[in-house]
């Protein structure tokens, strides 16, 4: 049998990151402020997040003016999302083996 | 927030969490639910006791005769008990939430809140502009099951986005309409079942469930 460990995925590691991609995988789309309000976070450490998760292609950023005022949003990708799916199987296979 | 986790179980706690928390309204109060039972039931009996005099003054009467201006003051006086009905509601609403947020913690104005509203106010605005076609048309007698199914498919839209009971009520909002609709004659009693007794009752539900024990 597989080792449910070689499933984690290390960058889920921080809770920080897998609490960003828990709300993208239920929401579409969120912008920046809404990520910031629900995780509580300073603007400069959701952004460091936000950073890591976009170098490896687990989220894209789109840029856009409302009302001539920036509004950065994120969405998680396929390979994202796909990789948290395997991520939350091996969290369940960790805690049915215990 | 710990900055790294060593536990399967906190994890998938936090996912839980905030799946719920970033997809859905949670800070609906059950005690809206029974304040705005309360106000509707206060209104309809005004407009039973007083209005409409304890019923000497039959309600198909100054529904169908819009020629008749004698009725024209009872069909001012009911707008008005209705309006002050949904003020007195919405204002309730608006505290209990507020309230219930504070308690948890929780900010009120978040992205949840907005899409509530939006997916609550599509159908609910249409609901009210095709009220008052109605009553410039002189329809009044369809008024109380079209209030009533309109905000039943407002609950019904609007359930996706909070807790799930406020679905069902919807659905039952949308059978008492159409029940209405078949009763024409029985607008007002319908009404009060509605607004009144069904958010007593769910109001009452989502308190205990929710609430209560925390």
């Amino acid at each position: 049998m597989k080792n449910p460990i070689s499933n984690l995925q290390k960058v889920f590691e921080s809770r920080i990151r897998l609490g960003l991609m828990s709300a993208l995988m239920v929401n579409d789309s969120l912008d920046f402020n809404a990520l910031k309000q629900l995780l509580e976070l300073t603007d400069g450490n959701l952004a460091s997040h936000l950073k890591a998760l976009e170098q490896q292609e687990i989220v894209v950023v789109s840029k856009q003016f409302i009302d001539r005022k920036p509004s950065t949003s994120y969405k998680a990708t396929e390979h994202g999302k796909d990789l948290f799916s395997r991520h939350l199987a091996a969290l369940e296979e960790l805690i049915r083996n215990q | 927030m710990k900055a790294n986790s060593t536990n399967p179980n906190e994890d998938l706690q936090t996912i839980r969490e905030i799946m719920e928390r970033s997809s859905k309204f949670l800070s609906l109060s059950g005690l809206s639910g029974i304040f705005a039972g309360a106000c509707a039931l206060v209104g309809a009996a005004l407009a039973w006791l007083i209005i409409l005099d304890s019923g000497r003054i039959p309600y198909q009467e100054y529904m169908v005769r819009t020629d008749d201006l004698s009725y024209s003051g009872i069909r001012f006086y009911l707008a008005l008990d209705a309006m002050l009905v949904l003020g007195c509601a919405f204002f309730g609403a608006v505290y209990f939430s507020q309230r219930k947020a504070r308690k948890a913690g929780q900010r009120i104005w978040t992205h949840s809140t907005r899409r509530l509203l939006i997916h609550l106010l599509i159908p609910l605005l249409s609901g009210g502009i095709f009220m008052l076609i109605l009553v410039f048309r002189n329809n009044l007698e369809l008024i109380a099951p079209v209030m009533l199914i309109f905000y039943g498919l407002s609950l019904v839209n609007a359930g996706k986005f909070t807790l799930g009971e406020i679905h069902y009520l919807g659905l039952t909002e949308i059978v008492l309409g159409i029940l209405a609709g078949v009763f024409i004659h029985q607008g007002l009693l319908f009404w009060t079942i509605g607004f009144g007794i069904m958010h007593l009752i769910y109001g009452a539900v989502m308190y205990y469930r929710y609430e209560r024990l925390r």
